[in-house]
């Protein structure tokens, strides 16, 4: 083996820009994924549970068949098979409006909306009958319940396995490279092709990502931290085996 | 809308993406079956190693499940892509990168798996296995792993539809699996919603099958061995 180590270059020319540009875009169709993701995972995973046969049957039919099918094909289809059916003065605006962009929104917001109702859906699953029982009888509406009561619990229960979603969704935002959003990934791999450095590219990339998720991850144990329902959740040096 | 393009190319969909029959070196099968068993011998390594008692075994494995899971797969496909070139002088075909990267990624995740199955042994098990005189290693191969490996038999079932739809990343280096096979399909056709549309029911097929069964293994707490 005889390769050249060059780390700086990394930081000479237009790379340091690039990677910081990279991250930006990253962070930024994580978080719209992200809000995407979190609405239509409580609406799905609450409809779920609902005493509503009909609700629950098209929640289900949701969930089945977007996480169940790769989130790749998912990017494909949002990017390339959605557009042509939509009214030509949408098809427009989307070509100078970074289409690309908001298909990858789109693919990952649908598709981990999809992981998270069910992440959602254990949540209220845990939280014991009687609860919803008592909410009903002291007049509150089911939708009334659910907000008031339900949700506030469920999704302070599930902090942990949202967190790891999370962090799922951050790292398969690079999955948008394929419909070539100017994400993190697809920085690195453009830097390779410029300087022919893959080791030094691949490395920042691949340790930005870490620090990412590391950083995400200690900031939820924090709010899990402040969150939590004295009681209900059992955690500390025993919690983990 | 014109679904005759399935129709038309069908057979090059299927035999050649899906099973990996045709002239391309391709196949989603062909990539996911060897990954999950070869990622699993690796897998049951690393977890094993990371209840070793010894810190230079353990603390080497759990750096090497922390690392692989806190980075995202292409990244990892990519690092495959460029560095065994680097390291060995020539590129190697798509199918042998992709499938280590493949089994060097999901071995972090088995490693999980097979962690959290060796840990719902109950405790009373090894020690009855300590009271008849075993020794640790015979005592791992006929007492724990036997009953580890039918407690995991679910959740690797469903790290297995996921590293079916995560070998669709395959794609992006070149392999041809059923979404490259779709694109160049798409590519002579121009038929992407079509197309998308029915690569992601032939997907959804694959491992919605798979997870029914999975989650009635699960509820019945039955093994399927």
């Amino acid at each position: 083996m005889n390769y050249q180590f060059a780390w700086s270059v990394l930081w000479s020319g237009q790379t340091g820009a690039w990677l910081l540009q990279g991250v930006l875009v990253t962070l930024q169709i994580s978080a719209l994924g992200w809000l995407v993701a979190v609405v239509l995972g409580i609406l799905a995973g609450a409809a779920r549970t609902a005493p509503i046969a009909l609700l629950r049957w098209l929640a289900a039919a949701y969930v089945e068949f977007f996480r169940n099918v790769p989130l790749l094909v998912w990017m494909f289809f949002w990017y390339f098979g959605t557009p042509p059916l939509l009214p030509h003065a949408v098809q427009e605006w989307l070509l100078d409006h970074s289409a690309e962009f908001w298909a990858g929104v789109c693919a990952l917001g649908v598709y981990h909306g999809a992981r998270f109702s069910e992440v959602i859906r254990a949540g209220i699953r845990s939280i014991p009958k009687t609860q919803f029982e008592a909410a009903v009888s002291t007049g509150l509406t089911v939708f009334q319940a659910y907000r008031l009561i339900i949700l506030p619990i469920a999704l302070r229960l599930i902090i942990p396995p949202a967190t790891n979603e999370t962090l799922n969704l951050l790292k398969n935002s690079s999955v948008a490279l394929t419909i070539s959003v100017a994400e993190l990934t697809f920085q690195t791999r453009q830097i390779e092709t410029y300087t022919a450095k893959a080791f030094e590219a691949l490395a920042a990339g691949t340790l930005i990502y870490l620090a990412l998720c590391l950083a995400i991850a200690a900031v939820m144990s924090q709010v899990e931290r402040r969150v939590a329902i004295p009681g209900m959740i059992a955690r500390g040096p025993s919690g983990e085996l | 809308m014109d679904f005759r393009v399935i129709a038309d190319n069908f057979s090059f969909l299927m035999l050649q993406g899906l099973i990996g029959f045709g002239s391309f070196a391709g196949g989603t099968l062909r990539l996911a079956l060897p990954a999950i068993v070869l990622g699993f011998l690796l897998g049951t390594f690393i977890g094993l190693a990371r209840l070793a008692r010894l810190s230079w075994v353990s603390v080497p494995a759990k750096i090497y499940v922390e690392f692989f899971r806190g980075v995202p797969l292409v990244m990892v496909i990519f690092w495959f892509w460029f560095i065994i070139p680097t390291l060995l002088g020539r590129s190697l075909p798509e199918y042998f990168v992709a499938l280590t990267a493949f089994v060097i990624f999901e071995a972090a995740y088995l490693a999980e798996i097979v962690r959290a199955g060796i840990q719902s042994v109950p405790r009373g098990q090894v020690e009855a296995a300590t009271a008849t005189g075993l020794a640790r290693g015979p005592m791992m191969r006929y007492v724990i792993l036997p009953q580890a490996l039918r407690n995991m038999i679910p959740a690797l079932l469903t790290q297995f539809i996921v590293l079916l739809k995560d070998t669709s990343l395959a794609s992006i280096i070149g392999y041809v699996d059923l979404t490259k096979a779709a694109q160049i399909v798409n590519n002579r056709e121009i038929r992407p919603f079509e197309l998308y549309l029915f690569i992601a029911v032939i997907y959804w097929l694959c491992s919605y099958g798979m997870s029914s069964y999975a989650r009635r293994l699960e509820s019945t707490g039955q093994s399927a061995v």
